[in-house]
């Protein structure tokens, strides 16, 4: 029988196979625990007298209530003493269950989902789990990865297992050759706008297609992190060159023989020809185009060169309201207030890369506050080594310790009512920055060129050439 | 974590109708800093029912009638967004024992299912009919299956995941029934390099 790639790696991790009475029991090769999601897990654990079944395949960071800003001292900031218990629980509960932890003094420290692929902890044909809804990142390495809840963490530390019952499989078929200027971002928000925020609900993606073979490991992870925006768990890619490449030398991959043995094996994981889906989704890469949203979801999401289409029901009318925007107007030329460059999404090095491109020696505008996130902490020092943070601090925009940060304003990042935010983030819901704060959803280009301008910017409008 | 059993559920219902309801709006993220997960049915809806410093709005959810629903009625695509279990947990300390929708987002919808709270995903005009008739007295029955509405709106079958079902009726943990294939998983990890 031919298989998909999602159908060989959640075969592989069958313990128990699911009948009508039981759902399957499902292997978990990597756990990744933040400190947001895991608390509550570790309570239960001690409750029930329970140890952490499999410390050294478990990996934990801090990175969702952590501060992007630090006192003269060098001591972070909290927002508040419930967040700086909260960070400092995850560290007390990882070191006591004997879990290797990347904290304040890790240099590898991180958002999750950035830390995980650069230790090359995070390997094709892997399942990955996290109490995160953005683990769906790491499927741009074909791994099946995945958003679970704090129950099913406890499940993972306890057992190494959860209970599942195998999802249906969606193929997104992106055919054809890209335009210029179109990065990763815009790719997946033209997908999510055609399928539908709820479109993948109860699917694993696949993505396929020129533009993804064609694509950096950084730029996969920002299509497959956006999965669940979908409403997909999950999202693959199958592994190639790129992915072996770019794992080679990293902490947890194998070494010498071992990785040449394991290239073999991940060279297999990919799709048979003709295999079955249980749907399937096409779209012509040439018709897609720089995007940002403009309502309250990231399937609201239209090329920036359109107008704002009209609502196609209630709730899509109070979501302009929410915004401010009215249907048949431009998007582009609304006057930004803040600009937020970072997230699970877009804080790698070559989404930073591309920011410097259009704040090189241009000064942001007057009147926008704008907020540069990287990653992780190895993101930070290579960005730093290639002179970009000089780059952002001349045009006068904030170079900020790595973290969540502005994607979910859990540390105190946040706008203030009323403000708008051209965000390289994942979520435009209505709040998500702070109260009443309105979010546009951009490539880093678009948020880049729209801190320059002051105002919602095409970023092909400013004749810079290729974003990539 | 442990959890009172469902078998039938006879209440008013509370009417969302707004689609897409993504869990900052159940929970916002400021809120998730917390370590524990009793009592955050004050902060469900949050930004809807509370003004910024602090005082109620007029939003119904904010009255004792609505309080006393336990079965709420929400647009498409319930529950998107976060992984966060903040979300039922919000939900349930409120006071409702399940959600009816046409589209419950999947993790979510899987949170819910272990701690008490159950999603049912119903045909649509069942559910254009509960999003069109608030405040009705509605029946949901586990063991059957059935969404029961009252003045001949008809009964209407829902599936649900039997081993979820079982958990439910049964008041039952998961946890227990893993930990009970430790053989299995130790058997797995021997054959498979790990």
């Amino acid at each position: 029988m031919k298989k998909s790639l999602f159908d060989k790696v959640w075969e592989k991790h069958v313990v128990v196979a699911e009948a009508t009475s039981n759902p399957a029991t499902l292997y978990i090769d990597l756990h990744l625990i933040h400190e947001v999601t895991s608390p509550q897990a570790f309570t239960v654990l001690r409750e029930r007298g329970l140890t952490v079944k499999r410390p050294d395949r478990t990996l934990a960071t801090i990175d969702h209530s952590t501060p992007t800003i630090f006192d003269a001292d060098g001591d972070p900031i909290y927002v508040n003493a419930q967040a700086e218990k909260q960070v400092n629980l995850l560290i007390a509960n990882a070191h006591a269950h004997g879990i290797a932890t990347h904290g304040w003094d890790s240099e590898h420290r991180g958002i999750v989902h950035v830390m995980g692929p650069e230790l090359g902890a995070t390997r094709p044909g892997m399942t990955i789990v996290c109490g995160d809804s953005h683990t769906s990142t790491h499927g741009a390495f074909g791994a099946l990865a995945f958003g679970i809840g704090t129950t099913q963490v406890g499940h993972v530390l306890a057992t190494q297992c959860i209970l599942m019952r195998k999802p249906k499989s969606m193929l997104i078929h992106v055919q054809g050759e890209l335009a210029d200027d179109v990065s990763a971002k815009d790719i997946i928000l033209a997908i999510i706008a055609k399928i539908g925020v709820g479109g993948g609900t109860g699917h694993v993606l696949e993505y396929k297609g020129e533009c993804f073979d064609a694509m950096s490991m950084d730029e996969r992870m920002t299509v497959c992190n956006m999965s669940i925006e979908a409403g997909a768990r999950a999202g693959m890619i199958a592994p190639d060159q790129t992915t072996f490449d770019y794992l080679k030398g990293r902490e947890y991959t194998p070494k010498n023989q071992a990785f040449t043995k394991a290239c073999a094996t991940w060279s297999a994981l990919k799709s048979d020809p003709d295999c079955h889906y249980d749907k399937t989704v096409v779209l012509q890469a040439a018709d897609i185009r720089p995007m940002v949203t403009y309502g309250t979801h990231p399937g609201m999401a239209m090329p920036i060169d359109t107008l704002i289409p009209e609502p196609k029901d209630e709730t899509e009318g109070e979501a302009l309201s929410y915004m401010n925007v009215k249907a048949g107007t431009e998007i582009t030329g609304n006057k930004v207030d803040v600009v937020f460059i970072g997230s699970c999404t877009n804080s790698r090095l070559i989404d930073l890369r591309s920011a410097a491109k259009y704040l090189k020696n241009k000064h942001v505008a007057k009147h926008v506050r704008a907020i540069i996130v990287a990653g992780s902490e190895p993101v930070k020092k290579q960005a730093e080594a290639e002179g970009l943070h000089d780059i952002f601090l001349t045009a006068g925009a904030e170079w900020r310790e790595p973290g969540c940060s502005m994607c979910i304003g859990m540390n105190g990042d946040i706008g203030q009512p009323g403000e708008l935010i051209v965000s390289t983030s994942n979520r435009n819901f209505a709040g998500r920055q702070g109260p009443n704060v309105r979010t546009i959803l951009a490539s880093p280009a678009t948020a880049a060129a729209s801190a320059v301008t002051g105002v919602v910017t095409d970023p092909r409008s400013l004749n810079l050439g290729s974003s990539s | 974590m442990s959890f009172d059993p469902i078998s039938t559920i006879t209440s008013k219902t509370l009417v969302l109708p707004a689609e897409n309801i993504d869990t900052d709006q159940i929970i916002p993220a400021r809120f998730l800093t917390v370590t524990d997960r009793e009592g955050l049915g004050k902060l469900a809806f949050n930004d809807w029912r509370y003004e910024k410093d602090g005082s109620e709005t007029a939003h119904f959810l904010n009255t004792d009638k609505a309080k006393a629903c336990q079965i709420l009625i929400a647009g498409h695509n319930f529950g998107c967004g976060s992984s966060r279990e903040h979300a039922p947990w919000a939900l349930h300390d409120y006071g409702f024992r399940a959600v009816i929708s046409s589209e419950i987002a999947d993790i979510f919808h899987a949170n819910s299912l272990k701690n008490g709270f159950l999603p049912i995903v119903i045909e649509k005009s069942a559910h254009q009919w509960l999003l069109d008739h608030p405040d009705e007295e509605v029946k949901i029955d586990l063991e059957k299956q059935e969404v029961v509405l009252p003045k001949n709106g008809g009964t209407y079958s829902f599936t649900i995941d039997q081993f979820s079902k079982h958990c439910l009726l049964n008041g039952m943990d998961e946890m227990d029934y893993l930990a009970d294939q430790s053989d299995e998983i130790s058997t797995y990890e021997a054959n498979n390099e790990h």
